[in-house]
């Protein structure tokens, strides 16, 4: 390496990637919303799951048998275990809490100063990505975990628990404790592009929750576009017994759905700051 | 060193700079100067690779800097003091700063250590004045112990004890063979911190020097003259092609030496009480020179 200048300066070590996320970790972790927003993300949704699971129970009279079978087959104690109002509460709270980890950057200027520290921005950003998957996913692993854990323990009080061994169980698991991730990803791809707090969210509540329910189940191309969207990826992925409507759809197709939009978020998170000036 | 080649840029039909060329070179402080809005801060940023040229070409110690994988060992920068995230503790915003360039934790004790923020290193950025949120941005810049260093209005905020110590700073950095480029819209913050002076109106190039030059053009010497026969002496000197203004019981003379006034007052008898050179400061050589270019003149309708 060159110098220009007299100034005696010690060899620059070789850059890994490991250290940015590192740095991307610090930032995450030294923020005390970072621990808020999480936490009460994770009470809300655990809580709206053990309500359900609790109103079951209190309200369960005394029914023979035949009832407790129906209703074990018929996938409530699985649909309980994480409800559709959770899954609604955790879309919202995780697409902002994604767009937070780029948003707080761009509000504050400090993107500026993150960019001039590592010029190869792309990697900032794939970093930022890792972190925010990685925790996030944790996240959703603990949240959807604990949710079947509570309500099918309460469940049982009343013979109606399923196990995680039970069919279907620990896909309804997995799907939900993934929804946190794809989320937050699909928040911070967003967050990315238009960089505006309110415009972030906006776009967010519209492209996870709003676009779902528009879109509706009556029409071929509306079917497929309503399919394709994450909410009703993650409906597919814990309707344990399948009642199909018009066009019907496989698990496969559902997994599917989750991947592209995960590769899809990554990659405009890291590709949006390539060429636009910060 | 730092090469400005041509850079032009411009943001829609608005040109924020314009053609600009310079350089600044290693062991000395270089001031950059302009009214505000002249370009400075955009300029900074292409600098930086932040921002892309729309034309032209911009080098750090020879190699555009976006070229860098990691930045802080090259430059060390500070754009804006306020561009922290209020929720988090000095030592965490610079720590994850350190990480990500591979510097060492107990770097980030030393720069907060010279900086004076060693005792609030743990708290909460949000509740720092604007001067220890630029001691906490220059000490950011240090962290890389980099060979060019670059300051966006760095003595904002500052009191004066502040403002002594980093115009020291500047001085050591530049001592040790480093080249530090340093903003500012005030020519009194640079008249005591800058060897070289760039200075910059409407994103146009208006000055590249060093400070005695710049001083120099833009000094128009006068003469102070005080004399019971005020008006006597005024038409005397008018007529011999100087401009006399009545500055109170003075008058303020452009135009001729004090020696010549003082002869012309001696042929024709006049009694002279006071006679002496007054030489315009570098404030209004800047003014003098930066005025057909500043951009938000008060009270001017827009």
């Amino acid at each position: 390496m060159t110098m220009t200048a007299a100034h005696p300066r010690a060899t620059e070590p070789r850059p890994r990637f490991s250290d940015l996320v590192a740095a991307e970790w610090i930032k995450l972790r030294s923020l005390r919303s970072t621990w808020l927003g999480y936490g009460a993300t994770a009470l809300a949704v655990i809580g709206f799951n053990v309500g359900t699971a609790y109103d079951t129970y209190h309200y369960w009279s005394e029914e023979d048998a035949g009832d407790r079978a129906d209703f074990v087959r018929d996938g409530i104690p699985l649909q309980e275990a994480f409800t559709g109002n959770a899954a609604t509460v955790m879309v919202l709270a995780l697409g902002a809490l994604g767009a937070m980890a780029v948003l707080g950057e761009y509000a504050s200027g400090t993107i500026r100063t993150a960019f001039a520290a590592v010029p190869a921005r792309r990697s900032v950003m794939a970093a930022k990505a890792v972190v925010v998957t990685a925790v996030t996913a944790v996240f959703g692993a603990f949240v959807a975990g604990v949710s079947f854990a509570a309500t099918q323990a309460i469940l049982d009080r009343r013979g109606l628990g399923v196990s995680l061994g039970d069919p279907g169980a620990l896909r309804v698991v997995v799907a939900s404790a993934l929804l946190a991730p794809l989320c937050a990803l699909v928040g911070l791809a967003l967050g990315t592009v238009l960089r505006q707090t309110a415009a972030t969210m906006i776009a967010s509540v519209v492209v996870l929750l709003v676009l779902p329910v528009a879109l509706t189940d009556g029409r071929h191309w509306s079917a497929v576009a309503s399919h394709s969207t994450l909410y009703q990826a993650w409906n597919r992925l814990v309707s344990v017994a399948y009642h199909p409507l018009h066009y019907p759809w496989t698990i496969a197709g559902a997994w599917t759905v989750y991947a592209v939009w995960a590769v899809a978020a990554a990659v405009i998170a890291v590709a949006a700051v390539h060429r636009r000036d910060q | 060193m730092i090469e400005v080649k041509q850079l032009t840029k411009r943001y829609g039909g608005t040109t924020a700079v314009k053609d600009l060329t310079f350089t600044v070179d290693p062991g000395q402080v270089t001031g950059f100067l302009g009214p505000n809005g002249s370009g400075k801060s955009t300029t900074l940023r292409m600098i930086l690779g932040l921002h892309e040229p729309t034309s032209g070409t911009v080098t750090v110690e020879g190699r555009p800097f976006r070229s860098r994988p990691r930045g802080l060992r090259h430059v060390g920068s500070l754009l804006d003091a306020q561009e922290v995230h209020g929720g988090r503790s000095a030592v965490a915003h610079l720590s994850a700063l350190a990480r990500s360039n591979r510097i060492p934790r107990r770097r980030v004790d030393e720069v907060l250590e010279r900086v004076g923020l060693a005792e609030v290193a743990g708290r909460r950025i949000g509740g720092f004045s604007l001067g220890m949120k630029q001691r906490l941005g220059i000490a950011a810049a240090l962290l890389g112990d980099a060979p060019v260093l670059l300051f966006d209005e760095p003595l904002n905020g500052l009191d004066p004890e502040g403002v002594k110590w980093v115009r020291d700073l500047f001085r050591g950095l530049a001592a040790e063979g480093r080249t530090v480029f340093v903003s500012s819209h005030l020519m009194s913050e640079m008249e005591h911190t800058a060897d070289q002076l760039i200075v910059i109106g409407r994103g146009e190039l208006i000055a590249a020097e060093s400070l005695e030059e710049f001083s120099a053009r833009g000094t128009r010497q006068s003469v102070m003259v005080g004399t019971p026969d005020t008006e006597i002496l005024r038409d005397l000197l008018a007529a011999e092609g100087a401009a006399v203004r009545a500055d109170g019981r003075l008058l303020t003379v452009t135009g001729l030496s004090a020696a010549r006034v003082g002869e012309i007052a001696l042929v024709h008898r006049v009694p002279l009480h006071h006679l002496s050179t007054r030489s315009g400061s570098l404030e209004e050589a800047f003014m003098e020179l930066t005025a057909d270019s500043v951009q938000y003149l008060a009270g001017e309708p827009r």
